[in-house]
């Protein structure tokens, strides 16, 4: 059973509450890039609010809703309540307050930097030292998280780790290491600049650490979702799970290859020799195997669900899965859109290709893709099922629940696409205003930004049928016994215990074995060259 | 560990496909020099102007005929503006950047990179198809990002 719910349900509604606000600029922006000529539009409003959007939704949304899971998943796979909970309390008061002073500074105009943060574009501190503090707040949580498995661990001596504590340990993991660039961009360069402290910083070395970090990011927000997909929705969908070993190893192997590969994000940067940038492409690719595996693997379980609930042929089993499930649904939809995006990663990581897309809309039309699809709808679909659980109460308004991944699917089918195609034809993303003083080229890209725009109003709507739905869940859902949290059982019974998936502080060893490869030797030679500082400006 | 058969073909399968990616990643790196702009130089970005490297900007055509275009990339502008360059022959463009972090993107070809204050970014390209072509600024800059652009004028080579 679910143990500290109060705890849970916290971090879950700042997740949602963040989302909710992140939403309403979404639209805005959307509207915006279209031209359409609404009376508040302005340039100092749309980027203040893609600012705030990035971080409410990639960072804000993402990390609240992530620690509800990790407390969710490990008190009730292990059967027991966290062994500090106080401690989860104090995780959950840093990020808040880290939350509130970084929200403050985007919404008053002074920390219009979008979510990236580059320098010498500086921010007010409050900002940074906000960002920092929710970080912080996580590395607790996470502490709190181990503690509890160690614990469990005593308790039950030889006893293999269950499957979702395993996937919530790797995404801990995997954050730990990530965050270690983040961290050091902000306390070493960053938070004394912007305190002025420090005169200069130098923008490229703040660029590394930020990658170091930004792209593990990717797979602390994917990690949770696929621990819905391998550890849940098997059993929600009327079936079991087709593998467990191989889920696993799925999870050692983000372990060890999340980290070392941040320099695909910066391809086009100078500074950085195309060796080290090559040796990151290797990385980046052989990512993808783990995410293959799940697609095999994830699919298959569905497969034996549609089985298990009759099906004969060789492709009936899709009809009979609960596509009106809107968990069931979210993460159907979400594979679906999971896969483009996934091969179009490939092709920004593809080292000289990378030159076609980079920073264009194409870039913004992928990652909606990947966190806002494959991670924010399972995280949607996971919210209609879990949140009743919390709060003991039924789902209220569940019509809109089982319709809103279907709009969610349509709206970001439109936007996604028309965004690709424009980034193709050299669009940039990120633009106010993509019209370029009347050029000719420019306006090749209008039809289809009307297009995003229609996929933006869809993904609006969408998204206000599950803040309603949550909103109507949590005050006037009928209060009743809601059915236990139970994981799906494996296919083959009592899965086999494969030893060397079980040693998973070995693979930390690796992983970080790993990241000194591919990031001590270039930083220290960025470290040893001559270099020249940045002060800072706030053209915003 | 029990791998079940047609799993196991899968992952063969991603294996091979990865495989082919990297293979033609290397074979186009390799044989056709297609490397992501990964010049390694420094400018002090608050002496831009002054330094002797971008105090002359424009299009300079050297002796074999090759052109090398230099350029400051700042808030919210492009320095200069317009640029008149040879089709057919390679280019080599050298930006830099007196304030904060700028993009560089000839629309409609792979002419792309970051302006990173502090570095020289340097990539060499050729244009086949003369015409006029859209420079903009693809990282934000700051309130007047969407407006910084700039023109390149593709002329047939004599």
């Amino acid at each position: 059973m679910i143990h500290n719910r109060r705890l849970a349900t916290a971090n879950i509604g700042v997740a949602i509450a963040a989302f909710g606000v992140a939403t309403f600029m979404a639209l805005m922006q959307s509207l915006s890039r279209a031209s359409l000529d609404l009376p508040w539009r302005s340039a100092r409003m749309y980027y203040l609010s893609v600012t705030g959007h990035g971080v409410l939704m990639a960072i804000v949304f993402t990390t609240f809703f992530i620690m509800a899971l990790g407390v969710v998943f490990t008190t009730s796979a292990l059967n027991r309540p966290l062994k500090w909970p106080k401690v989860g309390w104090v995780a959950f008061w840093i990020a808040v307050v880290g939350t509130a002073m970084t929200t403050w500074a985007i919404l008053w105009g002074k920390a219009t930097v979008l979510y990236t943060f580059y320098p010498p574009l500086q921010a007010h501190w409050a900002f940074y030292v906000g960002a920092t503090l929710l970080v912080v707040g996580s590395w607790v949580w996470g502490a709190a998280v181990i503690a509890t498995y160690l614990a469990w661990k005593k308790e039950n001596p030889g006893k293999p780790v269950p499957l979702a504590v395993y996937g919530i340990l790797s995404t801990i993991i995997v954050w730990y290491l990530a965050t270690i660039g983040v961290a050091s961009e902000m306390l070493f360069l960053l938070i004394p600049w912007s305190l002025g402290l420090k005169e200069t910083v130098d923008p490229l070395l703040a660029r590394m650490l930020f990658w170091f970090f930004g792209h593990p990011l990717v797979y602390f927000w994917l990690l949770p979702a696929y621990v819905v997909w391998y550890a849940v929705v098997p059993r929600e969908a009327g079936g079991k799970l087709f593998s467990d070993p191989l889920a696993r190893m799925v999870f050692a192997l983000f372990i060890i290859l999340s980290t070392p590969v941040g320099f695909h994000h910066q391809f086009m940067d100078p500074g950085i020799s195309a060796g080290w940038k090559m040796a990151h492409t290797i990385a980046t690719f052989a990512i993808l195997f783990p995410s293959l595996v799940t697609a095999f693997t994830v699919t298959a379980s569905l497969e034996v669900a549609g089985r298990m609930r009759g099906a004969k042929g060789w492709f009936d089993w899709i009809w009979k899965l609960p596509w009106n499930n809107p968990l069931v649904a979210s993460v159907l939809l979400s594979m679906i859109l999971f896969a483009v995006g996934g091969f179009g990663g490939a092709i920004n990581a593809a080292f000289g290709m990378n030159a076609v897309v980079h920073n264009t809309a194409w870039i913004q039309g992928h990652f909606h893709l990947t966190v806002g699809t494959a991670v924010a709808l399972t995280f949607m679909g996971t919210a209609y099922w879990l949140v009743p659980k919390l709060v003991g109460r039924d789902l209220e308004l569940s019509l809109l629940a089982k319709w809103q991944p279907y709009l969610w699917f349509l709206g970001m089918l439109l936007f996604s696409i028309s965004n690709h195609i424009t980034g193709l034809m050299g669009m940039p993303r990120r633009v106010y205003e993509a019209g370029y003083g009347g050029s000719e080229i420019a306006a090749q890209w209008s039809g289809l930004t009307l297009v995003s725009a229609v996929g933006g109003i869809l993904l609006f709507v969408s998204a206000s049928f599950f803040l309603l739905c949550m909103l109507g869940t949590v005050l006037a859902g009928r209060k009743a016994e809601q059915p236990e949290l139970r994981f799906a059982d494996a296919l083959e019974g009592e899965p086999t215990r494969v030893l060397v998936f079980d040693r998973i502080w070995a693979w930390v060893v690796v992983a970080v074995i790993l990241v000194a490869i591919a990031y001590a030797y270039p930083l220290a030679d960025h470290l040893a060259m001559e270099r020249f500082g940045s002060p800072g400006f706030k053209p915003f | 560990m029990h791998v079940d058969l047609y799993e196991k073909i899968w992952m063969w399968g991603a294996g091979g496909v990865i495989v082919l990616f990297l293979g033609t990643i290397g074979i186009a790196t390799v044989s056709q020099g297609r490397l992501p702009p990964s010049h390694v130089e420094v400018i002090d970005p608050q002496t831009v102007f002054a330094d002797e490297r971008f105090a002359e900007r424009g299009v300079t055509i050297n002796p074999d005929g090759s052109a090398v275009v230099t350029m400051i990339a700042m808030m919210f502008n492009f320095l200069p503006n317009e640029i008149r360059v040879p089709a057919n022959t390679p280019v080599t463009f050298r930006l830099a950047s007196p304030d904060v972090v700028h993009g560089f993107q000839i629309v409609g070809t792979n002419g792309n990179t970051m302006v990173v204050p502090g570095y020289v970014s340097q990539f060499t390209t050729t244009f086949d198809t003369p015409g006029e072509y859209l420079i903009t600024c693809n990282e934000y800059c700051g309130l007047g990002h969407h407006n910084m652009s700039a023109t390149l004028i593709v002329e047939e080579g004599t």
